[in-house]
């Protein structure tokens, strides 16, 4: 009996009857993964169209963005701001998670929400209002503008990372510390925090992509000296499209599967 | 080579209250512990007991009341202050440290290092019969060696009293009752304070010096082992420790009626008209058609007869309606000569074995 | 011996003092939310309701009501929301329902296929869009070179291209919820299903579909939001024709300086998002709606 015409549910369906639904499938799968990877080849190509495949080879992109001043100070920037914002969030947000988490009372849900709502409101909204202050207080355009802004966009993602981690975390184990001689303070330390550690690791990382790939609020605060690479991206795409930018959304899609990997990695090592 | 023998401490507990909202999980709890008592906390889910636990580690912060552990009023201080190791039912013990890393945190927590510290969790391992298994991780143990472990990074700081919140309870039936077996001889070779959670009263019973039976928040009664089996002190106790049938008995004038018929007691009877009889199904005979010279003899009909493997549950009715049990070891000779189904039995129990209870319909 | 007094007063502040510190761990969290977002919006608010001279005034949201621009900024944005919502469901529960009937195994690997573009940057997505949907781009050099049209169509800098990018974006937020509710679903429910004697189809309309529903529903929430309040797909691919709620927002601060009337226009569409989500926390747990990430 050929696989086709094997079960494929518990309802008996074969799974020759299935296989529009496999075809299907298959085609969404692909309409999902293979534009992104078009850029790659789009990038190494001689010519301003993408050609299939292309007729001439070429680095020339490769060496327009990093041979291009401008291009590298945004670059650079953009990995300060993610570094700076997932070492501001990633704490902020993990004290946060435990100590709502910890403290049993009815406020705490209502805070809790309060820390989520950067994901409910609008960011078109939050960017103009941030605009509107950082004019006003002197922040636009500046390195610590950009990071405090993009931070109360990770804290909710750092929150609900870590919540979710406290919740399945066996909290008798602080408790026993506790009762050894630990302080809650040094329980958590060296007793909770070692052991929640993967889920620290994925939410710094989110923290770093959520600062990394951010466009709305750079479209603001993010200007002059201190412009992200996404904003400068944006512009470029809607002026005239450059075929830099291929090379670096090729970079960018290599940054973002390394550190997918990572994530994956560093998550198997504790089994 | 062992752990020394600190002098152990009392502990007592005074107007113990804790309430959540309208429950009240600690109803002015008052308690004596004695120097290196094993004190068992004996009862149902939601009686109080894990909570007075928590209490004394610590944990769960009471309304108002007083604890002490000997002279020291520790009401007030944190759990990391209050000198105690704690075992916990799922062992709690730390995946990500190996045996003689568990072991040595509290060591550690104390600024207890180098050649000290590891001849401490050596004399840890060995009180628990886990010498040499320092170097294993959490996950290569069995259960029962994962209580040992949870067991030696409790004592290996020598604390002045020991709590253990339903230690046990994971385990199966037989590791269960070794380890009971060893607990007690670990208590007895360290004389620690130790108090001991526990839902299963053959367990209390097994290992304790004395019991407190806790409901509703209060302890109904504290006493012995024995004490608490042969006299229990109401309904709740009498049907919580061991086997029982309670049967409804009636004061006509000096004398107490059961099924009609006048039953001979032991001990102090309640005041009042009515009261309740206790008997133990094991401390129940039956008896031929002649027969039990000295002995409350009830007439009764056989309503059934359950085979147990070592024993036999024989059930039975009164002339009132109540149902009463007797229990007896099966042997081959007693097994083929049992009454049918609705036979009409003669059963006897000693005036030693009576205990009337207080009323509470 | 019955001391009362004392202890009781002092354990209340023990309790409390400890609560209070456990709270301010989260303090400067709060504090940084509330400087960053809760003072800014705040200040939005106050500011759709003053006219220029700084008086009270609702001449901002009145002419939402009055100028036609914003009549079309609503339909255009309703418009692609709802159509992406659909063809989000159209095509995202197919997937989500071979990759529910996979091996873990097999199902990881394809959802590898989902996730990298997930957590690949929005601005890569689209730009990859622009390029292969572009009169010279390879979707129209394929279409031409094997005959099936002659004229190179118009598939970007207007509603298609903006759908197509839109969709391209959402699947994994439909998807992914709705993976887990179904894998969720009690496989023996379907073995008694067929045991009582359900032909395949009836037992995935009686059973499965609704069982089904709250995970698509979640999903179907999260999306429809998200759209409600997109602005940089619909910026790069609807070529300045397709304006939508933040696109218009955006316009009244960069050309116009208009900040009434971007507050206004913001203020409404909170109060939108804000209804959607009330409603669906009736329908589910709010942390059902909040499991995605907010680009």
């Amino acid at each position: 009996m050929s696989w086709l015409d094997r079960a494929a549910s518990d309802t008996q369906v074969t799974h020759r009857q299935r296989l529009w639904l496999y075809a299907l499938a298959a085609l969404v799968l692909a309409f999902l993964a293979l534009p992104t990877l078009i850029v790659i080849p789009m990038s190494f190509s001689g010519s301003q169209y993408l050609e299939f495949p292309p007729r001439e080879w070429s680095l020339r992109w490769y060496r327009n963005y990093l041979g291009s001043s401008s291009w590298m100070q945004a670059t650079a920037t953009s990995f300060q701001a993610g570094a700076l914002t997932m070492l501001v969030a990633t704490p902020l947000g993990t004290l946060a998670a435990y100590g709502l988490f910890a403290s049993h009372l009815r406020a705490a849900r209502w805070l809790h929400t309060l820390m989520l709502t950067p994901i409910i409101v609008p960011v078109i909204l939050v960017a103009i209002g941030v605009f509107y202050v950082y004019v006003k207080i002197r922040l636009v355009n500046s390195l610590a503008g950009i990071v405090l802004a993009h931070s109360m966009l990770a804290l909710p993602l750092v929150m609900l990372v870590v919540g979710s981690a406290l919740k399945s975390f066996d909290m008798n184990q602080e408790m026993v510390a506790r009762s050894l001689g630990a302080s809650r303070a040094r329980a958590f330390w060296t007793v909770t925090l070692p052991q929640i550690r993967f889920s620290l690791v994925s939410a710094a990382l989110l923290s770093f992509l959520t600062s990394f790939d951010e466009v709305i609020l750079a479209l603001f605060i993010a200007g002059g000296n201190n412009s992200t690479l996404t904003r400068n991206m944006f512009n470029a795409l809607r002026d005239q499209i450059d075929p830099t930018i291929a090379a670096i959304s090729t970079l960018m899609i290599v940054v973002t599967t390394l550190g997918l990997l990572l994530a994956q990695f560093y998550g198997r090592k504790r089994d | 080579m062992t752990l020394r023998q600190r002098a152990a401490v009392p502990i007592t507990l005074r107007g113990l209250r804790k309430r959540y909202g309208e429950v009240r999980a600690l109803d002015d709890v008052d308690l004596d512990v004695r120097s290196g008592e094993f004190l068992t906390l004996l009862g149902p889910s939601g009686s109080g007991k894990t909570t007075l636990l928590m209490v004394l580690a610590g944990f769960i912060r009471p309304d108002q009341g007083r604890l002490l552990f000997g002279d020291d009023e520790v009401t007030r201080l944190p759990p990391h202050q209050r000198d105690i190791g704690m075992v916990f039912q799922n062992y709690a013990l730390f995946p990500h440290m190996d045996v003689a890393a568990n072991i040595a945190y509290p060591l550690k927590l104390r600024g207890i290092g180098g050649a000290e510290q590891q001849r401490r969790v050596e004399a840890a391992l060995q009180t628990v019969q886990l010498a040499g298994y320092g170097a294993r991780r959490i996950d290569q143990l069995s259960g029962g060696q994962r209580q040992r472990v949870a067991l030696a990074r409790a004592i290996v700081f020598e604390p002045r009293i020991v709590l253990m919140d339903e230690p046990l309870s994971a385990l199966d039936k037989q590791l269960r009752e070794r380890m009971q077996i060893e607990l007690r001889q670990l208590h007895e070779q360290l004389g620690t304070t130790t108090i001991y959670v526990t839902h299963d009263q053959r367990e209390a019973l097994t290992m304790s010096d004395r019991v407190a039976v806790v409901n509703g928040g209060r302890i109904v009664q504290l006493d012995t082992p024995r004490a608490l089996y042969e006299q229990p002190a109401n309904r709740f106790v009498a049907e919580f420790i061991g086997e029982s049938s309670l049967l409804p008995v009636q004061r006509d004038g000096d004398v107490w009626r059961c099924a009609g018929q006048a039953i001979a007691h032991s001990g102090a009877a309640p005041s009042g008209a009515r009261a309740c009889l206790l008997l133990r199904p094991e401390r129940v005979r039956l008896l031929g058609a002649e027969g039990g010279e000295g002995l409350n003899v009830l007439p009764a009909q056989v309503s059934g007869i359950v085979y147990q493997g070592d024993s036999f549950l024989l059930q039975a009715r009164l002339a009132d309606g109540h149902a009463i049990s007797l229990r007896g070891i099966a042997g081959a000779a007693v097994l083929d000569s049992l009454p049918a189904p609705a036979a009409a039995v003669r059963l006897g129990f000693a005036q030693a074995d009576t205990v009337l209870l207080p009323d509470e319909t | 011996m019955h001391d009362d007094g004392p202890n009781a007063a002092g354990l209340k502040r023990d309790e409390r003092r400890e609560r209070l510190a456990l709270l301010g761990l989260s303090a400067p969290a709060l504090l940084l939310v509330f400087v960053t977002m809760v003072l800014p919006v705040g200040w939005l608010f106050a500011l759709s309701f003053l006219a220029d001279d700084a008086t009270f005034s609702l001449e901002h949201y009145r002419r939402m009501l009055e100028q036609p621009s914003y009549g079309r900024t609503f339909v255009t944005t309703f418009k692609v929301s709802v159509f992406t919502t659909a063809l989000c469901i159209g095509l995202g529960y197919p997937l989500a329902y071979a990759l529910s009937q996979m091996s873990r195994r097999a199902a990881g690997l394809c959802l590898i296929a989902v996730l990298l573009p997930f957590w690949t940057s929005l601005l890569v997505r689209t730009y990859a869009w622009l390029v292969l949907l572009q009169r010279k781009g390879l979707i129209n050099e394929w279409g031409i070179g094997l005959g099936w049209w002659d004229e190179p169509l118009a598939l970007v800098h207007n509603l298609t291209g903006t759908l197509i990018g839109m969709v391209h974006i959402m699947l994994p937020f439909l998807v992914l919820p709705l993976l887990a509710a179904m894998r969720s679903i009690d496989a023996d429910l379907l073995k008694a299903a067929a045991n009582l004697g359900a032909s395949p189809a009836r037992a995935f309309r009686t059973v499965f579909l609704p069982l089904s529903l709250p995970g698509l529903l979640a999903g179907t929430l999260i999306v429809f939001i998200l759209c409600l309040g997109f602005y940089v797909t619909p910026a790069v691919l609807g070529g300045g024709k397709v304006i939508m709620v933040s696109n218009h927002i955006a316009n009244d601060i960069e050309l116009f300086f208009n900040w009434g009337a971007a507050s206004a226009l913001g203020v409404v569409l909170l109060v939108l998002t804000l209804a959607l989500l009330w409603a669906a926390t009736r329908l589910l747990r709010l942390e059902q709606v909040l499991g995605g990430s907010h680009r």
